[in-house]
């Protein structure tokens, strides 16, 4: 059963959101999703300094058998990404919440998150597909 | 609705990620497709592949029609129980299938096709029968499991009976034997050793459990192809189909051009392609940039050359992306593949990346 933490925010397009203490926000896929997908083998990050739009295209996610475009929850500027997941991408299998996170984006609106999904209705829609 | 296989449940029971394939329930991944392909490499695994297409072909005829209707000559099958790759073409070279066929004796044979073909392919058959005196049997309530790796053979042979360990203890490579109503054959779709063992539908679920008992770990369709990609064997529908030749498909040496009086479909469209030439072949690719090699990628040679990959995905055994493209006939060592509009380089090798648990260096 795929887990759906309750401090993070979701889309439908299955990212979650985590707001840090710094104003940032961190990124990735769900648990749902990295487990339809299967084992992952390749990540194409978004560029640091890059302007991500909301619903914007910010990287792709390769398993065995597809690839997936991975899609900006919110709009900002990306200032860090997950260099480890080049050389292991599987942590995005492993630890889809932790290790496994995509992006860190400075949002251009510091509340943007909280108009996301709750886990509840994460999981609701998650279900259903 | 999709039909299932005797094994359907056992399936379900071990957790598979299901998916229709070829009008089939079919198992994509048990737990990780990665290390469902480990473990054929390494260890031992199993495939359900109950969906392929059994028949055979019985008859005064049988060998008479078989020599009509493939590319390679069952007249090389010495023995009985031997068994031959080859290619079924239409008159115009193009491949119709390629396929499995095991001398049973002299006049019978038994042919394994693919499922995503079976209807053409019976329609095909059938239609060329003509006055040849043959009796077409597809077999019905059968289970076919592949028991592939290093340790495939000693594992299995743990659940065997007295009366099949005895029986199979001489088999030769690509050569299978009946044992009462079990056909056991020493072939597979790996690059590894193993078994290819058709039973009784009745008596799957009983045969797989015991395998899984002694360590044979039920392995999915994505392992299957990442497997038999690494060994360099063909997929029909993707590296080849009706629009292609065994000349341009790497597959020549599935073709039995002696003796020259034997007939076959096709024959006349490959001799005459044979002496202008081919303009196309197929290599192996190595990514060394960033990203997955899939199907249908642009492959560019030079400004003028470009071609294009026909199967591709990640390499377990290498850790990297590998795979197979249809160029035109020149020399190179090295190209780049279009993969979202990028150009990333890669290696050009013989179309061979694993087998036997080791790369082909």
């Amino acid at each position: 059963m795929a887990t759906c933490p309750d401090n993070l925010f979701y889309t439908k397009s299955h990212e979650w959101v985590r707001e840090e203490k710094d104003g940032t926000v961190t990124i990735g896929v769900t648990d749902h999703a990295q487990e339809a997908m299967g084992d992952m083998v390749f990540v194409d990050l978004p560029k640091v300094g890059a302007k991500l739009k909301e619903k914007g295209e910010c990287g792709v996610l390769e398993s065995v058998k597809s690839a997936s475009d991975f899609y900006s929850p919110i709009a900002g500027e990306v200032v860090e990404v997950n260099e480890k997941l080049s050389s292991s991408p599987d942590l995005v299998n492993k630890e889809p919440y932790d290790k496994g996170w995509i992006a860190r984006i400075k949002p251009d609106n510091k509340d943007a998150a909280k108009k996301l999904l709750s886990a509840d209705a994460y999981t609701k829609i998650a279900d259903e597909a | 609705m999709a039909k299932k296989t005797p094994l359907y449940k056992q399936h379900l029971a071990a957790n598979a990620k299901m998916s229709d394939f070829a009008g089939w329930e079919m198992p994509l991944s048990y737990i990780s497709p990665i290390e469902e392909h480990k473990q054929v490499r390494n260890d031992a695994g199993m495939f359900d592949v109950s969906h392929m297409t059994v028949v055979d072909f019985k008859g005064s005829d049988a060998r008479d029609f078989l020599r009509y209707l493939i590319t390679n000559d069952v007249d090389k099958l010495t023995s009985e129980g031997k068994a031959l790759y080859s290619c079924m073409l239409n008159e115009k070279g193009g491949i119709v299938d390629d396929l499995i066929v095991y001398k049973i004796n002299n006049q019978r044979y038994r042919m394994v096709i693919n499922a995503a073909t079976h209807d053409k392919d019976l329609a095909w058959i059938n239609k060329n029968i003509n006055d040849f005196d043959v009796e077409l049997a597809e077999a019905t309530n059968i289970a076919m499991l592949a028991i592939q790796g290093p340790h495939a053979i000693e594992k299995t042979q743990q659940v065997f009976t007295k009366e099949q360990q005895t029986t199979t203890k001489d088999l030769e490579n690509f050569q299978g034997i009946a044992v009462n109503n079990w056909w056991i054959a020493r072939t597979g779709y790996t690059g590894e050793d193993g078994y290819e063992i058709i039973l009784p539908a009745t008596e799957a679920e009983e045969f797989w459990n015991k395998l899984i008992e002694v360590g044979v770990k039920p392995c999915g369709l994505i392992a299957r192809d990442s497997l038999r990609l690494e060994a360099g064997m063909r997929l029909y529908g993707s590296d080849m189909d009706e629009t292609t030749t065994p000349l341009e498909s790497g597959l020549g040496w599935a073709i039995a051009w002696e003796p020259e009086d034997r007939d076959f479909i096709g024959k006349e469209a490959l001799i005459k392609q044979k002496a202008v030439g081919t303009t196309q072949k197929v290599i192996g690719l190595i990514l060394e940039g960033r990203g997955v090699l899939r199907p249908h990628q642009k492959v560019m040679l030079d400004d003028n050359n470009f071609g294009e990959t026909t199967s591709g995905g990640f390499s377990p055994t290498l850790g990297v992306s590998i795979a197979l493209a249809r160029i035109p006939k020149i020399t190179a060592d090295k190209c780049f593949v279009e993969i979202r509009e990028q150009q990333i380089p890669a290696k050009i090798v013989k179309p061979v990346f694993a087998r036997n648990g080791k790369p082909a260096s």
